[in-house]
């Protein structure tokens, strides 16, 4: 899942740092057109004075709720809306559409003016479609098994007892050796499956996996799983980006809403009241 | 007795000999030498020489991720000792039971059988998946850690094997052995383990000893089920650093752990042959 890819860790630690000192990325694919020619009037969106917004389906908590991207509910759908405020679209004025995953980031025409499924960053996909700079960068997130002594525990001191697992090479088992420290030597797997293995049959206390990998965990694979918090950042985390059509006329003004959004604050308080707050996963510090 | 005085055509043949050896030792040193330099200059002057040696033989690199590899390596060899030893004593046991004769033990031998053609048939990796993440999912009392059960899992693949080794070894003492023993009076088990088994076992040495070096190896596999060995820890090491040198540590590591068992293999068949010869 979370395999480190450095240019495209590198790309987006320079956009995150770029948008946070607040200027214009350097390395944007179209240069950020002046504000004017992004407004509703100007864009050359599929259905003119409409957005449509795609994303898949079904669509998962938490970045959606009950399978209804159009209710404003979950963090993908919340942050949709305003990308779609920031660019002059009412509420009213935002379609959604259903887009099989696969079929979005392959190559040709699409039916969206952007797509916003988790989709991470990276090179090999920027060949066949354009990314706006990243609304989300992904955090580390520990799972405990059923029973579990780490279950509930909040604070990094909690956890460094614990026997840990993570897959090998990933930024989760860096998560663990860098942030948690832990006396226990942790265990690494070839894959996310055999480490759920091992934390089902209760010979860990918990794994490492990046949260969206959490979330399909303990909602999808491992029921009785729990997830204990969220880490704080390490590493060089992926980041998920909006998808649009390989050079599309949009990029340009999607991308500079993300990053209007992020740098005032909108996509932090969203990620806290759709991630921490509702999905209940606390903060490990 | 006088001193003894050799003839000038011994005297003549010593000094030839020596001559002899004098001059292949010069030519096997040259032949050497210009191998070795055309494999150099082949290796060094190929055009992506330079982007090789950066990301397989970087010095930094290769010294940091040393502690970690030698960690991981230090838990294969405890493996390797444990796992050997139990390895052999289970082929030895097993290939005893495939020998017994009479009626009788026709269900023991089935059943000795079975569990060659068993062992030796299924992946090693498979092996160990069932017994470190299968065998626990039952959650019984008592579970031994990750790490025995990963070794019982080596200790029955290279049971099998080994155990076929020693049956051949103990099939080819010629029956006259056998007779001869029982004609003494000895009983079938003390038959076995004073004349059959000894020879066996000495017969055999050399494959059995292979398949150990050949355990060594596989005693890492053990890393699926979770514990860092010494290529895991490289692999985590290159991860790290996108650089392939802590492979290149940890092979050169297993050869130099291999070479005293190779040695001592290599040592073993030539005393062997050497036996043979005198007899």
């Amino acid at each position: 899942m979370a395999r480190r890819s450095l240019p495209v860790a590198l790309t987006t630690a320079t956009l995150v740092l770029a948008a946070l000192v607040g200027c214009a990325p350097q390395n944007q694919p179209v240069p950020n057109p002046a504000q004017a020619a992004c407004t509703k009037a100007e864009l050359k969106t599929r259905t003119p004075g409409k957005l449509t917004v795609a994303t898949d389906d079904p669509a998962y908590e938490p970045w959606f709720a009950d399978n209804l991207p159009g209710n404003g509910k979950g963090f993908e759908s919340a942050v949709a809306y305003e990308v779609a405020k920031q660019l002059g679209f009412a509420r009213i004025d935002v379609q959604w559409v259903r887009v099989k995953f696969d079929t979005a980031i392959a190559p040709g025409p699409k039916e969206f003016d952007f797509d916003i499924n988790q989709f991470s960053i990276t090179d090999e996909r920027k060949q066949a479609v354009d990314f706006t700079s990243p609304y989300y960068l992904v955090r580390q997130a520990v799972v405990a098994g059923k029973g579990s002594r780490i279950t509930g525990k909040t604070r990094l001191a909690d956890l460094q007892g614990a026997k840990l697992g993570a897959q090998v090479g990933s930024t989760s088992y860096q998560a663990i050796t860098d942030v948690i420290k832990p006396t226990v030597k942790p265990q690494v797997y070839n894959t996310n499956d055999d480490a759920k293995k091992a934390l089902q049959n209760g010979q860990l206390d918990g794994i490492v996996v990046d949260l969206p990998t959490a979330f399909y965990i303990t909602s999808a694979e491992v029921k009785d799983a729990t997830i204990v918090g969220q880490l704080p950042q390490v590493g060089l985390p992926e980041a998920f980006g909006l998808l649009l059509d390989k050079d599309s006329p949009l990029t340009g003004c999607v991308s500079g809403a993300v990053d209007a959004l992020r740098a005032n604050g909108t996509l932090g308080n969203l990620e806290r009241t759709w991630l921490s707050e509702v999905a209940g996963v606390a903060d490990i510090t | 007795m006088t001193d003894h005085h050799p003839s000038p055509i011994a005297r003549q043949r010593t000094a030839y000999r020596k001559r002899q050896t004098v001059r292949s030792v010069l030519v096997a040193a040259a032949s050497t030498g210009v191998l070795g330099t055309l494999l150099v200059v082949a290796v060094t002057g190929s055009p992506g020489w330079e982007r090789v040696r950066e990301s397989f033989l970087d010095q930094r690199i290769g010294r940091a991720a040393l502690p970690e590899i030698l960690t991981g390596l230090w838990l294969n060899v405890r493996l390797l000792f444990f796992c050997a030893l139990g390895a052999l004593a289970l082929g030895l046991l097993v290939a005893v039971l495939r020998t017994l004769r009479g009626p009788v033990f026709f269900p023991v031998r089935a059943l000795a059988a079975g569990y060659t053609y068993t062992f030796r048939g299924l992946p090693l990796i498979i092996v160990i998946y069932v017994l470190t993440l299968g065998v626990p999912g039952l959650r019984l009392q008592g579970m031994p850690p990750v790490l025995v059960l990963g070794g019982i899992a080596l200790v029955l693949t290279y049971g099998g094997y080994l155990a076929e080794v020693f049956r051949a070894g103990i099939e080819s003492i010629h029956p006259s052995q056998l007779a001869a023993a029982r004609s003494l009076g000895l009983t079938y088990r003390q038959t076995m383990r004073h004349v059959v088994l000894p020879q066996a076992v000495r017969r055999v040495a050399p494959p059995l000893l292979n398949d150990v070096v050949a355990l060594q190896k596989d005693v890492g596999l053990v890393s699926l089920a979770g514990p860092i060995d010494a290529v895991r820890a490289a692999q985590i090491a290159t991860a790290e650093s996108f650089n392939f040198t802590p492979y290149i540590v940890a092979g050169v590591l297993f050869v130099l752990l291999a070479v005293p068992l190779i040695a001592v293999t290599d040592w073993v068949t030539l005393r062997a042959a050497r036996r043979q010869a005198a007899r």
